[in-house]
């Protein structure tokens, strides 16, 4: 494996200091993605996504042109982008929206003139308050530039772009979630069946949701052409993507990556990527996926950063996010705000999840207070097969959303991964790294 | 937290949504091109709140029997949606709320002690206010700015990565007005107006709105027949 040199595709003016604005986007080849994509039909745009097997960037990595041909034989769709970017230690889409909005708009436009949708609604989260702006006054620019709006570059196609603030809940960034908040109601995911999107969307509607990368890739894909996106990578897992590495490394950051072709390794250690761990300790272990996803040992530290690889060796590349752990790190405390975070953000619908979060979070304190007891470890395991039968990958939901079966990942991975630190936790009455 | 604010405002006798009385004819102005953007006036919900919260700094019941009026719903189900979101805060809070994440990746970048530092020195816990109403300390979720830990963001704005020393001279400065060009009071969100694009014009929107109940009428009657099912 070595790090290669793919194009930059939705990194490629992240060096200019002015990247957000029109003129920068319009100097560096900004909306010829969308005069390409309008002068042919919608059929054949989507087809060159499909081309391209761009896998969504949000978490889930489903096909998005497999998204998009579900919902071509209905009249009146809604395309919503959820930027409702919140697993923990994911911060790629807060990169996009900040310093490139404009490329968001496009692929948003591009997917917009695809899909025959007239009204595109941008959710982004709350606390993006530099990106709520930037992405406002991006679509003010686009507007007076003839991107957006009626009769866009002249082609007779017309669509609405409107930017939509959430509010602060993780549990939003599921799909379902947001539409009900997008509706001006609490973030309650909805059972799917029978609500998926796609089905019964927003306002009842069918409604495709894509993740703010997903979107961003169009332009590219639209210039270069399917067949060159799905060149790069290999298997399922094509194209570049944006990995964001943060915990114990000298240089956390965003990346673009091609597909596979790099490991974790490379992306950890690597002096042009995240230049190693710190203070010259050893890895622990690392979190290849966001929060939800099972943790991995230094033992898989040279597997490829590709979609498929991950899943079969039992966790996720999810949401992009890598989190390192040095030597020095303690696996209770570590397993302990995640389950805070969960318990927090459980939105109450399933008891399983809004009891079971709360309670694990509770068991997971006392124990890294040195006030935990033996069969602490069994009342945790058990309770997490309450929430997910079988405490296995991929996991199995009791719960109408995968937060839920998402609680589970930290604890069962720290319990089986370091059991030793746990015990020492419960009989020496404290944590030892402190 | 001072003493609680009573939520829920006086029953009215008619249902029927008053006049605002509450929110000033700029921000009325605003929430009234906000709803314009929607097909159904309810999806404006949570952006009026923000514009409340720009008008006072936190939301209050006079805003929320306000919003409900505009769009046409109940101020309890106003105060419903916005219970369940961090960012919406139905008790008053200072003019900076100073947000400290201590989610993991900035809980290894020394966030919990940041925390308990920024406690004892405003002399507060977190969800408290200072005694002058200027801060308000947050224990915060992940922010996205995992690369800059641990980090802080105020008034939803991000101020970088902070150390203990850092993090009282960007209290001082916020006491002192130091920061007011970058960082607005807290409630303000969006400073950028949407200035272009398509209003929403009644009659189309109601043109695609039955077309979209037709098609799903449409549907409705195929899953009936099909024995149901999706």
């Amino acid at each position: 494996m070595a790090i290669t040199d793919p194009p930059k595709i939705v990194t490629a003016r992240m060096g200019h200091a002015d990247s957000h604005t029109l003129e920068r986007y319009l100097a560096t080849g900004g909306y010829d993605g969308l005069r390409v994509a309008l002068a042919k039909t919608p059929e054949a745009v989507a087809a060159e996504v499909d081309a391209a097997s761009l896998l969504g960037r949000g978490g889930a990595g489903f096909p998005a042109g497999r998204k998009w041909s579900m919902l071509r034989k209905n009249p009146v769709t809604y395309l919503v982008v959820n930027g409702d970017e919140s697993e923990p230690a994911t911060f790629k889409d807060h990169l996009l929206v900040e310093r490139d909005p404009h490329q968001l708009i496009e692929g948003v436009v591009i997917a917009a003139y695809a899909l025959q949708v007239t009204r595109v609604f941008i959710f982004l989260r709350g606390e993006f308050a530099l990106g709520l702006e930037r992405v406002q006054a991006a679509l003010n620019d686009a507007y007076a530039h003839g991107a957006v709006g009626r009769d866009i570059f002249g082609s007779g196609f017309s669509v609405d772009v409107v930017v939509h603030p959430g509010a602060g809940a993780y549990i939003c960034g599921e799909e379902t979630a947001l539409l009900e908040s997008l509706e001006g109601k609490r973030g309650f995911p909805r059972i799917k069946p029978p609500f998926f999107p796609a089905a019964i969307g927003l306002y009842g509607d069918p409604t495709v949701v894509n993740n703010v990368e997903t979107m961003s890739n169009l332009p590219w894909i639209m210039i270069n052409g399917g067949a060159a996106f799905a060149a790069l990578g290999a298997g399922r897992s094509t194209g570049t993507r944006l990995f964001a590495l943060a915990g114990h490394v000298n240089n956390p950051g965003v990346f673009e990556l091609e597909m596979v072709k790099t490991t974790f390794n490379d992306l950890i250690n690597a002096p042009v990527l995240g230049g190693g761990i710190p203070h010259g300790r050893g890895l622990k272990a690392f979190i290849p996926g966001g929060v939800s996803a099972p943790w991995f040992g230094p033992d898989q530290i040279d597997l490829p950063l590709g979609q498929d690889e991950v899943a079969e060796a039992g966790s996720m590349l999810g949401s992009g996010s890598v989190v390192v752990m040095d030597d020095r790190t303690c696996a209770v405390r570590a397993a302990w705000r995640i389950t805070k975070f969960f318990s927090r953000e459980s939105c109450g619908q399933c008891t399983p999840c809004r009891e079971g979060s709360g309670w694990l979070e509770r068991i997971m304190e006392r124990i890294e207070r040195g006030e935990g007891r033996e069969e602490d470890l069994d009342l945790l395991l058990d309770a997490c097969d309450n929430i997910s039968p079988g405490v296995a990958w991929p996991p199995q939901q009791t719960t109408i959303c995968v937060l839920g079966p998402s609680i589970p990942s930290s604890i069962s991975s720290a319990i089986t991964m370091f059991r030793d630190e746990f015990l020492v936790h419960i009989k020496e009455g404290g944590c030892p790294y402190e | 937290m001072s003493e609680r604010t009573p939520i829920a405002p006086p029953r009215r006798a008619s249902l029927a949504p008053a006049a605002p009385t509450h929110l000033n004819a700029d921000i009325l102005a605003r929430a009234r091109q906000l709803i314009s953007l929607y097909p159904e006036p309810r999806s404006a919900l949570i952006p009026l709140c923000h514009l409340a919260q720009e008008q006072d700094g936190w939301l209050t019941p006079e805003a929320m029997v306000d919003v409900a009026g505009l769009l046409g719903v109940t101020p309890s189900e106003v105060l419903g949606t916005a219970s369940f979101y961090d960012m919406l805060h139905t008790e008053p809070v200072g003019r900076h709320v100073v947000a400290v994440c201590t989610n993991i990746a900035c809980l290894f970048g020394g966030a919990a002690e940041l925390l308990e530092h920024a406690e004892g020195s405003l002399g507060i816990g977190a969800g408290g206010t200072t005694a002058d109403g200027a801060i308000t300390l947050e224990e915060a979720e992940c922010l996205a700015d995992c690369d800059r830990a641990p980090c802080v963001q105020v008034n939803h704005r991000y101020v970088g990565a902070q150390t203990p020393e850092s993090f009282d001279q960007l209290i001082a400065d916020l006491r002192s007005g130091a920061r007011d060009g970058d960082i607005p009071p807290h409630g303000t969100l969006i400073r950028v107006r949407r200035t272009t694009g398509i209003e929403a014009e009644p009659a189309a929107v109601a043109e695609e709105r039955r077309v979209a109940a037709e098609a799903r009428a449409a549907r409705e009657a195929t899953a009936t027949t099909d024995g149901g099912g999706a």
